[in-house]
């Protein structure tokens, strides 16, 4: 009955959704200036009403398909929990032996289910501008629940059509297949439901600016009720990108924390252009210039997420996320990518005519660095998009290739070195213009520091790859500048979002230089040893002390003993890597065992024994690695800071203007 | 500068910017994306020498040997129609054995055989790489 349920609850969230629509849709023709003068400009007061009245009734609409597929995951959820082998999801995807928490996350960690998780934050996210959207004038905003809803009919349509979550198998198995071990991890619990509220902020971004296109209301109060959003989605895909890189760098045991996996750019191109829409957004916001640009980004930035949906559930390319796809079904999500993307940009193209002309600035000005700021991730992001696609295209040609991480770090590295430079001066630079001269004044420190820090290292370091050693001094000078927006200031009386600003860019800062630590100064030890016997892994001693069997809920391990210290004097600290068994479904897994130190982590993975009585081991010594996540951590906080402080204006000035 | 003038800047430096990164790319491409081998193409094609190759195919039958520093192994890799000798050092992935699927990222040796510096293998029963998948399919269909 459960499951019945939960499908009765997605066909009554779909027929809402194109309820929604429909309703958005007359309404905003209803409320259209054109319509009223070709109707005779006097409007009797019963259809006025009747407009008023269809304009009142789009946002409870939403708010009860949002809540309709809240249930439906719930239930799905439910299923789950209670190990249901009749529905046809559980008994391929999960296993009554499971612990409760792989079962509850298990629920999102296969297709369907997945799918279901998107349309339901969809849905949740449409009802939630529904109820707080206060600021946006009318018919753009139930424009924007309009678009939402034609975007969930798409999702809802995929769902119910091709990839029901709900089907039930008859005879139902004595139990299920089980889930693959690899996601066995808390990192399912947390890593795509933060994904997927990220992708699907910004398809409320993208919501916004379609609404502003069809209602031709395109300004700084447009950017003002968007902002919010994108920073919001922003802030999602940032952590859920930091918490995948940091899932694979532990859980697939090669030591690495990002392999330009075709998954991986799936979730890095969306943040590469939500994080050029929020800074376009601001120059909209502040200083009303940039519009069709900002519009333009807000399309794009919603196309990667629907190319990082289709790419990922498509299995289309290969990859570490290849469990849990169907090549049948990506033809589906290709032509929802089709239809959105081209009646955006056709909307696009039919209405960036009527956007007027921004207000204009300098080359010199804070204004000019964003756009060099845009310009820079918009070339980072087409790359990824060329060398993501490439070997798709290719292999249409008959070409079996792939590009690997070589390639990719070649590329992107330098450019991203470059928009390091741009994010250390454009916070330094004045609205509208500024003299380059003065602009270099107030940089002297940081190039300073980015002077002095390259010249220590060649002379100290020695043999660092070119990459690092820029990418390190560049992270101390950008550090230092990235706090020199708070020089000189009234801490107390600074806003929040400059402090948000101030946190992300030192994030970047500390993620770069945790990058280049990792890429310079990383020391690998691969070796075949005996109980008992000493190695070395960079500064520290470690030693095999046994192999010992473990067996844990559901999977049997051995279980490497290894005693480390530093130093010929360090206190000795125990690890203990596992090679991990699993019956359901029958898998090898390797679980590394890492110890963190303040300044870096060592890294122990266990092989195989190889016959006479040796075990093989790799060992990683990696300096400061730590920085990587941190410095994520650090973007993500700075992105909350910037939105408290959004927030909290916004609301000031509404209540003023309300006592005005 | 005039409203008109700076749009027409912008829109040609951010054309020339993309354009030009993309440009730079793809001809770089040409040497450097690893292309996918199976054994019976090397027959085919020649060998070749001095770039980043994919070789895939199934891991021959009792030629998994390791050596004596615990941590190299060679065996041969077969596709039903050459074979090639693969050299590896490392911990190979935990469902590489022999008679099974494999994708060995390295480069070829002027005497025809293969230094690989990753190993990839089929990791459940419901996951093999899409080319390993497609090269096996080519050969059966060709033996027919």
């Amino acid at each position: 009955m459960i499951a019945e349920a939960g499908l009765a609850a997605l066909w009554f969230a779909a027929a809402l959704a194109l309820l929604q629509l429909v309703l958005a849709g007359l309404g905003v023709w209803r409320s259209t200036p054109v319509r009223a003068e070709a109707t005779g400009s006097a409007r009797s007061d019963e259809e006025t009403t009747l407009t008023a009245d269809i304009i009142a009734s789009v946002r409870p609409v939403a708010v009860v398909q949002g809540v309709l597929a809240l249930f439906a995951m719930l239930l799905l959820i439910t299923v789950f929990v209670r190990s249901d082998m009749s529905v046809l999801l559980v008994a391929e995807n999960s296993h009554s032996d499971k612990p409760m928490l792989y079962k509850i996350a298990g629920a999102w960690g296969n297709h369907e289910g997945s799918m279901l998780l998107w349309v339901t934050i969809l849905g949740v996210a449409g009802a939630a501008v529904a109820i707080l959207e206060r600021s946006l004038a009318k018919p753009t905003l139930i424009a924007t629940l309009g678009a939402q809803a034609a975007i969930a009919l798409g999702f809802y349509a995929f769902l119910l059509f091709s990839s029901n979550p709900f089907a039930r198998i008859d005879p139902a198995p004595a139990d299920g297949n089980g889930l693959n071990p690899l996601l066995q991890d808390p990192g399912l619990a947390f890593h795509p439901p933060t994904l997927y509220i990220g992708y699907v902020g910004i398809s409320i971004a993208f919501s916004f600016a379609v609404g502003a296109m069809i209602t031709r209301d395109v300004g700084p109060a447009f950017a003002r009720a968007m902002r919010p959003w994108v920073l919001g989605a922003w802030i999602f895909l940032t952590l859920g990108i930091t918490a995948g890189s940091y899932w694979a760098y532990y859980e697939l045991g090669w030591g690495g924390w990002w392999f330009w996996d075709p998954v991986e750019n799936a979730s890095l191109m969306p943040w590469l252009a939500a994080t050029a829409l929020l800074h376009s957004v601001s120059v909209l916001a502040t200083r009303d210039g940039l519009r069709a640009w900002t519009l333009m980004l807000a399309v794009v930035a919603f196309s990667m997420s629907m190319i990082g949906t289709f790419l990922v559930r498509s299995g289309i390319l290969t990859s570490v996320h290849a469990f849990a796809v169907d090549p049948t079904r990506g033809s589906f999500i290709l032509a929802l990518l089709a239809i959105y993307i081209g009646g955006a940009l056709l909307l696009f193209a039919l209405r960036v005519g009527t956007v007027k002309q921004g207000n204009t600035f300098d080359a010199v000005s804070r204004e000019g660095a964003l756009i060099v700021n845009n310009l820079l991730l918009s070339v980072i992001l087409a790359l990824v998009l060329l060398f993501t696609l490439y070997p798709i295209v290719a292999a249409g040609f008959g070409t079996q290739l792939s590009i690997g991480k070589p390639f990719f770090d070649k590329f992107i590295g330098p450019i991203a070195l470059a928009l390091g430079v741009v994010m250390a001066v454009g916070p330094m630079v004045r609205w509208r213009r500024d003299d380059p001269g003065v602009v270099l004044g107030r940089m002297t420190v940081p190039v300073a520091m980015t002077g002095f820090a390259l010249v220590a290292l060649v002379a100290l370091g020695g043999g660092i790859a070119w990459l690092p050693l820029f990418g390190l001094a560049l992270a101390i000078g950008l550090a230092v500048a990235s706090v020199l927006p708070l020089w000189g200031r009234n801490w107390r009386r600074t806003p929040l979002f400059t402090y948000g600003m101030v946190v992300a860019h030192l994030g970047i800062a500390v993620s770069l230089a945790g990058m280049a630590c990792d890429a310079a100064f990383t020391q690998e030890t691969l070796v075949a040893v005996r109980v008992g016997e000493p190695y070395r892994a960079g500064p520290f001693t470690v030693t095999l002390d046994g192999i010992k069997p473990v067996v844990g809920p559901n999977w049997s391990a051995l279980e490497a003993r290894l005693s480390a210290r530093r130093g010929a004097d360090g206190a000795v600290f125990y690890l203990r890597p596992q090679s991990r068994f699993f019956a359901n479904p029958v898998t090898v897994t390797s679980e590394s065992a890492i110890a963190t130190r303040w300044d870096g982590q060592l890294y122990t993975v266990l092989g195989e024994p190889d016959g006479t009585g040796r075990w093989q081991l790799r060992l990683w010594w990696k300096p400061f690695v730590t920085l990587i996540w941190f410095g994520g951590a650090l973007v993500a906080l700075g992105g909350a800071l910037s939105l408290l402080g959004r927030l909290r204006r916004e609301r000031r000035v509404r209540v003023r203007e309300a006592y005005a | 500068m005039k409203a008109k003038h700076q749009r027409l800047t912008l829109v040609l430096l951010a054309i020339g910017a993309v354009g030009g990164a993309s440009l730079l790319a793809l001809s770089a491409l040409k040497d450097q994306a690893a292309f996918f081998y199976a054994p019976g193409d090397v027959k085919k094609d020649g060998l070749p020498i001095g770039r980043a190759v994919r070789l895939g195919g199934m891991v021959a039958d009792h030629s998994i040997q390791r050596l004596a520093d615990g941590v190299s192994m060679r065996f041969v890799v077969t596709d039903g129609v050459a074979t090639v000798p693969v050299a590896f050092k490392g911990i190979a992935p935990d469902l590489f054995r022999e008679k099974s699927g494999v994708v060995a990222e390295g480069s070829f040796n002027p005497d025809g055989s293969f230094t690989a510096t990753n190993l990839l293998a089929k990791h459940d029963e419901k996951y093999m790489p899409p080319e390993i998948a497609g090269k096996m399919h080519e050969t059966k269909t060709l033996q027919q």
